[in-house]
């Protein structure tokens, strides 16, 4: 009986030059994080205002540094690949050994979908909507707490297989059976499936907390009909979030009771079926696409209304629109494997299906156009990613339109060009509005607006690389090469793969165009302040208050008399006490002890799994007899706020 | 109709969808019903798992061999009769009478662990006669939607003991009586899903 399970000493690989110096650059990247903040002595404060903070703008930046942060980690794994591809033609075999190189694609994927993309849009989401809605907090604000700490457990797991152990050889989706313990015996696949089974419970309490928000916590005289475009997204996305996140974690549970005791979901013996794995994966993963681009949608609307200084056009289109995609998004799921060999009327029906959804999104991006049309459009780095956008997502619509015809996806289907068409989508659609919102909201969160010109440069190394990177894959698809190999021998296909990792580096100069800007825009903050809360003379209710807002928000809850919210909310002008939530810590606890649990899940060290969960339920007594749940900040400090920042008085 | 008729009094003119926040009581057990669709819907994938996979026996036992419907029907009745005092424990929450909340209490407690102990006997019958979830697909399916429902009666028997206590320490302190509210949701819930489950694996299951 080991007391350390599965793990030992031989789970470090120190023999991987590569791997072992990444791990060096994030433990270095770590400690000097760490010693930073102890030599300013900022441990207090750090505790104090952020880490048990309640406050849905303070969860919402820390969801937002978060996906930053991955953005990085997923982006090198992503140049790694094109670097890879691009040498190892005919006999030569790259810089990467194959079980490197399936790591490697694997964690990209898993990391970009999960912990830099929803993080991103959970983030905005909660920084944003409410405001928009005039209240102040989410319903849920300490559960909005939990959500995000467990989530970046997720992600601390998910990065710990970096340097122990291994990452999943299946690709992100992690199909059986070679998911299955009999052909993938490691702990790969373990550190994908705790890691997003802990982050998955956090995802899903986000989508009830903010469809609980939207629908029952609105400023009075917020109708329906007069909620920004914005909280509509955000609405659908929560919705899908609740129907779909469910599933993933269905189906994980059936592979982990597979991996763990012997079931008979998945196997290739026993009766199972590994084609439900694949049915159900998609069942969650379809709507997961709108889960991620509905909430850009809702961010290219509001930029691209107030830079063209018109109201948004069709704005009851563009409602039902998005509440068709939310509807139709989970008629489509089977498009993503037309070659299961199902019958010609199902994937006729799937096929059919898939083209129907497109008609909503092409009238999203006619409402866009129409509201630039005749407007003075005021050319920001917002508006520049939501123009790219425009361009770039129609091109991946229209690829994906084109392999909805169930007879061409057969060809293409696993190769190069059905890659480059969800980047198409997924970077052209999702990257591109949360850039976009990145530059739109952040003098609102902090008070100064981010620097014009090295915005722009960035936004231009982005675009541009991103066609040079992903414009050649559509034709290497066509020609023919699979997706995820480590190696190929056909040498027709190098000069492709060469353009494809040039427009990785000129993507890498966007990123570090992003960092520049924000060093330089901290580091100008006097200059780019902004004093009047509302720097792009923006029309919904977020702009209404100070930059950044007070705790509570509003210092007096707004009241909407119209669809048009400029002049027309208002408030009574006596100043009154407000109840705010306590800070908690649960939501750091509870993520310490689903770390623990998870790791030792994973390396089947069960004291530890005992221990962890111990911890977690004594967490929760100790939450759920907890007396003093809120806060009053008096009248005396609302009403000194209230005369200090006159900006409200537009209200 | 009460809450239109409060809402049209309180704010002449004004539609409901604009009359702002909701009071807290109606936001918590708002988001509940929210969980507990979702909770649903991890239900449903798992039904969907146990409706592909019923025939898949392996050459192993079937439904028919394995099922005896005079212990699930004692099940069903004893989850079933659980809901019903636990409906009264609300009433006796409601007019604040703590005999009436600990006697309801106990009952739908002593009910939910028959329940319970019924079914962990029925498990391990089957696993004693080598139908174990490792047997086969089928049963693989079978012991995971079943189990899952069986781990939600767990999950709410230790819920209800620890509202006891919490109704004991505190009294009916509004937050008590949310969750007192919000448990009784759940329990219903897992009735529902019960209904569901009796009917597509147990008499489904044994019509061969």
């Amino acid at each position: 009986m080991n007391l350390l399970g599965k793990l030992s000493w031989d789970a470090i690989p120190l023999d991987q030059p590569i791997i072992m110096g990444a791990t060096a650059f994030m433990v270095l990247v770590i400690a000097t994080v760490l010693s930073f903040v102890t030599y300013k002595g900022y441990w207090g404060p750090l505790w104090r205002d952020w880490i048990t903070s309640v406050d849905h703008k303070r969860i919402g930046v820390m969801y937002i540094l978060l996906a930053l942060v991955m953005l990085l980690r997923g982006f090198s794994d992503a140049i790694m690949m094109r670097a890879q591809q691009a040498l190892a033609a005919g006999g030569a075999q790259g810089y990467l050994p194959p079980e490197h190189f399936d790591q490697i694609f694997s964690a990209h994927g898993t990391i970009m979908i999960f912990f830099m993309a929803m993080p991103f849009v959970i983030g905005v989401m909660n920084f944003v909507v409410p405001l928009q809605l005039g209240v102040r907090d989410v319903a849920f604000p300490t559960l909005n707490s939990v959500s995000f700490w467990l989530t970046a457990s997720g992600a601390l797991l998910i990065n710990i297989s970096l340097a122990v152990g291994e990452f999943a050889k299946t690709g992100w989706v992690a199909y059986p059976p070679l998911s299955e313990l009999q052909f993938s015996p490691g702990v790969g696949v373990d550190y994908y499936l705790w890691s997003l089974q802990i982050s998955g419970i956090g995802t899903l309490l986000s989508g009830i907390n903010f469809v609980t928000t939207i629908l029952k916590l609105r400023a009075p005289g917020m109708g329906y009909m007069r909620m920004p475009v914005f909280c509509w997204t955000a609405l659908a996305t929560s919705l899908l979030i609740v129907a779909a996140f469910p599933v993933l974690t269905a189906t994980f549970a059936m592979l982990l009771l597979d991996r763990y005791l012997g079931f008979h979901f998945f196997t290739v013996d026993g009766g199972g079926n590994a084609m439900m794995y694949v049915n159900l994966f998609w069942v969650w993963g379809h709507p997961e696409v709108y889960i991620l681009v509905l909430p850009a949608f809702g961010i290219y609307s509001e930029v691209v209304a107030t830079f063209s200084g018109k109201p948004l056009f069709g704005y009851r289109s563009m409602v039902a629109a998005t509440m068709a995609i939310c509807v139709l998004s989970f008629l489509v799921w089977l498009h993503h494997f037309f070659t299961m060999g199902a019958s010609a009327d199902v994937n006729g029906f799937f096929g059919v299906m898939t083209m129907i959804i497109a008609v909503p999104t092409g009238v999203k991006v006619f409402n866009w156009l129409f509201t630039m049309y005749g407007g003075r459009v005021r050319f920001t780095v917002p508006m520049l990613w939501s123009i790219g956008f425009m361009i770039t997502f129609v091109v991946g619509g229209m690829t994906g339109v084109l392999m909805a015809v169930p007879p061409a996806d057969f060809q293409v289907h696993n190769s190069l060009f059905l890659v480059a068409h969800f980047h198409n989508t997924i970077i052209g659609g999702v990257v591109f509005g949360l850039m976009a919102g990145y530059n739109y909201w952040f003098p609102k969160v902090f008070g100064f607006r981010l620097d014009e010109r090295w915005g722009k440069a960035s936004f231009w190394c982005w675009f541009i690389g991103f066609y040079l990177a992903f414009m050649p894959l559509y034709a290497v698809g066509l020609m023919g090469m699979t997706r995820r190999l480590q190696h190929y021998d056909n040498p027709a296909w190098q000069p492709w793969l060469m353009v494809a990792a040039l427009g990785s580096v000129v993507i890498m100069a966007g990123i570090a165009c992003q960092v520049i800007q924000l060093f330089v825009s901290v580091r100008d903050r006097r200059q780019l302040r902004d004093a009047t809360g509302n720097p792009w003379m923006g029309r919904t209710l977020e702009w209404f208050t100070p930059s950044p807002p007070p705790a509570w928000n509003f210092t007096i809850l707004p009241s909407v008399g119209g669809f048009d919210r400029r002049m027309q909310a208002g408030g009574t002008q006596d100043y009154k006490a407000i109840e705010m939530p306590n800070n908690s810590p649960i939501g750091f606890i509870t993520a310490f002890f689903a770390v623990i649990t998870g790791f030792a899940l994973i390396w089947h060290i069960w004291w530890m799994v005992g221990l962890g969960l111990l911890g977690a339920l004594l967490a929760l007594l100790a939450f759920a007899f907890r007396r003093r749940e809120e806060v009053e900040v008096s009248a005396v400090e609302i009403a000194r706020f209230g005369h200090a920042h006159p900006a409200e008085a537009a209200l | 109709m009460n809450v239109a008729a409060t809402l049209s009094e309180a704010r002449p003119n004004v539609a409901a969808s604009e009359a702002g926040p909701a009071s807290k009581p109606v936001i918590v057990a708002y988001g509940f019903w929210i969980f507990l669709l979702s909770d649903i819907v991890m239900f449903a994938t798992l039904f969907a798992g146990y409706a592909v996979l019923a025939r898949a026996t392996d050459g192993g036992p079937s439904g028919v061999q394995l099922f005896s419907q005079a212990s699930v029907a004692i099940e069903t009745v004893c989850l079933l009769a659980s809901s019903y005092t636990c409906g009264l424990m609300s009433l006796a929450v409601k007019s604040r009478r703590r005999i009436g909340t600990y006697f309801g209490g106990l009952v739908t407690f002593a009910l939910g662990l028959s329940f319970l102990a019924l079914e962990l006997r029925e498990f391990a019958d089957m696993i004693a006669r080598a139908a174990g979830p490792q047997r086969s697909a089928f049963l693989s399916a079978f012991f995971t939607l079943v189990g899952c429902h069986g781990l939600h009666v767990t999950a709410g028997l230790v819920w209800l003991v620890l509202m006891m206590v919490q109704v004991a320490v505190r009294g009916f302190h509004p937050t008590v009586q949310r969750r007192l509210a919000c448990f009784s949701l759940f329990w219903h819930a897992l009735d529902i899903v019960w209904v569901w489950l009796f009917t597509v694996v147990y008499l489904m299951g044994v019509r061969a």
